[in-house]
């Protein structure tokens, strides 16, 4: 007998259980329809409120929010974050349609680098598939429109999210990755992100920039 | 790691005269405590999620067996390959296995109770592999040869003075007239060295707050960010879990994650949680080329069906430790393994056996907060108390405790005779007490008085008058 | 109103029977000002704790055997203790699962079951007591009595109602006094250290009185203020309630 069936055979006896059809049922109904369970009533709001609730609690957990009306402000909102904060003019993004669609050749001293990082990147830009509103929390996918490196080595993240995209709840947003990918399918990585990288790991003082981005900046679009 | 828990009060002496540990626990009080009771508050829905978070669990464990084939089936049908443990040294030898072929020299390790709790880190040193912590605060203690004393903070009983003289011994290579007062300073210097780790690493290494059975994946939860750049650098990305980490589904995680960062450090979400499944994609231009997940028993499974599956329910967010009286006079380390506090208390020994933990279950007042505070509702004291049981069935207990108890007992069980012994004894006991109405010493009651004074007793019992009283009233009334 | 007087089986705890009397006829006269008609069953003892906690299930369940005889013939079982009547209540009734007679007698029985001020507020309704008392008072939140049964706003509204007297609450009033029964003997260093916080903790309320619903924690601070030298007065709640301060308090002067 191996492991595995040594492990699975002490579960089955310390439970009882046998192949009792209907612990089966059970099981395989949960897996297929994927109750939900509480979900607070913060985030069920209407999408104007839902937008400006994400936009507070994403500032509550220490990020950045700047609001555009559309997609073609958002090159100029980058060269102004990174003229604020004196940072040079390079940023390094994924292949995300979204992105490329935008009208970045418009800003002349802005070099825009393309792929995953080496961690040489000061900032990067990366596009949300979707967005939290009960939390503040940006959901990023893993590929090559979006490469999870980004999300990390940079000092500085700048994610754009659209206000459409922006769920009221945390299951919404899973639900949107399950629609994408299929029932069951995931990609590589999905981050769900919350503010800046941070530490309180010193005599409990909290401080950004652990190992992740000291900064986390976002552009909603819309709403 | 070797298990002092039977120096449980010997290691508690210890750290009751440590005045730098005294001030670091201070800091657990006012800290974690007040941040976790004001999340709660503000969120209506918080009672709610526990009895749900409870419910998952419960479900989970009573079908563990299916839930476990299930997740193993969407592993491998991500990419993923799915090893099996029983023990700490089987999984220790799977590790070792996946370094070799990789020819693994380094390894990034993200903050794991379960790796601690099989000695990963020796093991890997004795076989020629440099395993490196990338949790700030497991980095640390990591420098120091110590091990957590808290599961989700582990430098909490470290000041900064103590910090920066490890980086001064440790990190040879920079500027030694470099400024390090400042907790800022030595966060940026722990970036600078660690964020080097991450690159040449050949392996990473991470635990998992959940296990997802409907899409065979892993989800890891961080304020740093530490356990994703181990495990997207790196070419081989390791889980180690235990096998009561799984949950059915993406929502039921959801769940149990509302309930975890507000218990534990009072925010309302981590900052990083990330949920992994198999190595990289044909497409994706970074993470692992393989994912191996460790499904580790250790225990576990003996736990099922007994009167402590309940503790099977704990998602490790240190809430209770952070309420515990005991643990904020004694700190982690006085536990003498790897889980402290209350969960600890109820863990250990049945991981390591009750003849060794002992001390752990019977060093409670059972005031109750850490089940008041628990997301999961586990029923600590009680659980304690069931190891006391089991400790008297096996007379585990010193004898005078033991006979002292008994003693009681038959008398307690015997109302004419404890009548008669208390008429007698209290008076006496109270006419030695004097005016003063207290003893600064009394045979037999040193571990009372050596720190307290002892109320004397007022004289008479109260059931000696209250029969007077009695007998008065019906001769009055006759 | 009932027809006839309540009758309450006085569940008066050892340490009160032994220790401290005044306790239990404070308690008496609290529930018979209440119009409670109130007996002290002889064959009660001890609720059985110092056994349960040392995981002694054989004697405690003997104990608790005799207990729920001795109290069946009442309409209420009230105790001047958060822990013992939290022991009777909530932990009596598990001890008997599975054993067809006493499981339903233990049921019955721990229904009946009241901490003091819990039963004077919400059983009876009381709001006021007629008893006076100068001075400023603080007030410990006992472990068992608040975590197990929910007392904490029933012991202050009676308090409140006492003319001259003012409550001053200390920090962390709902935190454990580090009494824990046979824990303060056996870990006393620990003990030592958590008391040592809670009487730090009722420096910083300046009141005059330490006041509690339990005898083991009241001794226990007690103990350790008198052995600081505060001059801190240490009663029984229901003492206080009852007006009955003439007796000398917990550990003298």
């Amino acid at each position: 007998m191996n492991t595995r069936e040594a492990i699975l055979g002490k579960v089955r006896n310390a439970l009882g259980a046998g192949d009792d059809p209907g612990r089966l049922e059970a099981v395989w109904a949960r897996l297929m329809n994927a109750p939900t369970g509480v979900i607070p009533a913060r985030g069920q709001l209407d999408t104007t409120s839902r937008v400006a609730l994400f936009c507070s609690m994403a500032q509550q957990a220490a990020a950045t929010v700047d609001r555009v009306a559309d997609e073609t402000a958002v090159p100029a909102a980058v060269s102004a974050y990174l003229r604020a904060r004196n940072l040079a003019p390079r940023v390094r993004m994924g292949g995300d349609k979204r992105l490329k669609s935008m009208p970045w050749v418009d800003e002349r001293n802005l070099q825009v680098r393309y792929g995953s990082t080496d961690g040489e990147d000061e900032v990067s830009v990366s596009h949300a598939a979707t967005a939290i509103a009960e939390s503040g929390t940006l959901l990023l996918v893993s590929g090559k429109e979006n490469p999870t490196t980004l999300n990390f080595l940079p000092d500085h993240h700048i994610v754009v999210v659209d206000a459409s995209d922006v769920a009221g709840d945390l299951e919404t947003a899973l639900q949107k990755v399950r629609q994408r990918y299929g029932k069951g399918e995931m990609p590589r990585t999905v981050n769900l992100i919350t503010g800046p990288s941070r530490s309180g790991d010193i005599e409990q003082t909290l401080l950004l920039g652990a190992h992740g981005p000291r900064a986390l900046h976002i552009i909603v679009v819309g709403g | 790691m070797l298990v002092t828990s039977p120096a449980f009060k010997e290691n508690a002496h210890e750290a009751l005269s440590d005045e730098q540990l005294r001030k670091a626990l201070g800091n657990v009080r006012a800290g974690f405590i007040d941040k976790r009771a004001k999340a709660a508050e503000a969120l209506p829905e918080f009672e709610a999620l526990r009895e749900s978070a409870r419910a998952i669990k419960d479900h989970t464990l009573a079908n563990l067996d299916l839930y476990l084939t299930a997740y193993e089936e969407k592993v491998v049908a991500a990419g993923g390959k799915v090893h099996w443990a029983e023990t700490a040294a089987e999984a220790r030898g799977i590790i070792l296995d996946i370094c070799r072929m990789h020819d693994a020299k380094t390894v990034a390790k993200g903050k794991s109770m379960i790796t601690e709790e099989i000695e990963l880190n020796d093991f890997l040193e004795a076989s020629g592999i440099h395993p490196v912590e990338t949790d700030l605060g497991e980095y640390i203690i990591q420098l120091r040869g110590e091990h957590p004393s808290h599961i989700i903070a582990p430098a909490v009983h470290l000041n900064k003075e103590q910090v920066e003289e490890d980086f001064r011994r440790v990190h040879t290579d920079l500027p030694p007239d470099r400024d390090l007062s400042e907790p800022a300073s030595l966060l940026g210097e722990a970036r600078r060295v660690l964020r080097r780790k991450y690159f040449e690493a050949d392996i990473g290494i991470t635990g998992a707050n959940f296990l997802v059975a409907e899409t065979g994946s892993s989800i890891i939860v961080t304020n740093e960010g530490n356990g994703d750049l181990s495990q997207i650098l790196p070419r081989v990305h390791i889980v180690v879990a235990s096998i009561e980490k799984v949950v059915p589904t993406l929502e039921d995680a959801a769940q149990i994650l509302r309930v975890l960062a507000r218990s534990a450090t009072g925010q309302e979400m981590s900052v990083y949680t990330t949920i992994s499944t198999g190595p990289r994609r044909a497409n994706d231009p970074d993470g692992p080329d393989e994912y191996h997940v460790i499904l580790l028993d250790n225990g576990r499974s003996a736990m099922l069906g007994t009167e402590f599956q309940d503790m099977l329910r704990c998602i490790r967010c240190g809430a209770c430790m952070n309420h515990c009286p005991v643990y904020h006079a004694v700190g982690g380390h006085a536990y003498g393994w790897v889980y402290p506090g209350p969960m600890g208390a109820v863990l250990t020994p049945a991981l390591v056996g009750i003849d060794k933990a002992g001390h752990l279950p019977n060093a409670s007042t059972f005031c109750g907060r850490c089940e008041a505070v628990c997301p999961m509702k586990i029923p600590l004291p009680g659980m304690m108390r069931h190891w006391r049981e089991h400790e008297w069935e096996r007379g585990l207990n010193p004898a005078v405790v033991r006979s002292g108890v008994r003693f009681w007992a038959w008398f307690a069980r015997r109302p004419p005779l404890y009548r008669l012994a208390t008429y007698l004894t209290m008076p006496l006991l109270a006419a030695f007490g004097g005016r003063k109405r207290r003893f600064r010493f009394l045979p037999f009651a040193g571990g009372w008085t050596k720190y307290r004074d002892l109320p004397a007793p007022q004289g008479r019992t109260f059931m000696q008058q209250w029969r007077d009283r009695d007998a008065l009233k019906q001769g009055g009334a006759a | 109103m009932p027809s006839r007087p309540v009758r309450v089986g006085l569940f008066v705890t050892c340490l009160v029977d032994l220790f401290r009397p005044s306790v239990g006829f404070a308690t008496v006269k609290l529930l018979e000002d209440a119009g409670c008609q109130v007996e002290a069953p002889m064959a009660q003892t001890c609720c059985g704790q110092p056994a349960y906690n040392s995981g002694d299930r054989a004697d405690t369940r003997a104990i608790a055997e005799r207990t729920i005889a001795a109290f069946e013939g009442f309409d209420y079982v009230v105790a001047p203790s958060g822990s013992c009547a939290g022991m009777l209540k909530k932990h009596y009734p598990p001890l008997f699962r599975g054993d067809v007679v006493w499981e339903e007698r233990a049921m019955q029985f721990s229904e009946k079951v009241w901490e003091l001020t819990s039963f004077l507020v919400d059983v009876l309704g009381v709001t006021t007591v007629p008893a006076k008392a100068e001075g400023t008072a603080t007030y410990h939140d006992s472990c068992s009595g608040l975590r197990e049964l929910g007392v904490r706003n029933q012991p202050r509204a009676l308090l409140a109602s006492v003319e001259g007297l003012a409550l001053k609450e200390m920090p962390e009033a709902d935190v454990c006094c580090g009494f824990g029964g046979t824990f303060c003997v056996k870990y006393s260093e620990i003990s030592n250290e958590i008391v040592e916080k809670k009487t730090a903790n009722i420096a910083t309320s300046s009141a005059d009185m330490l006041l509690a619903g339990d005898l083991g924690c009241l001794m226990n601070m007690a103990g350790k203020l008198k052995r600081q030298g505060a001059a801190t007065e240490v009663r029984h709640v229901a003492e206080v309630l009852a007006g009955m301060t003439d007796t000398a308090p917990i550990g003298g002067r």
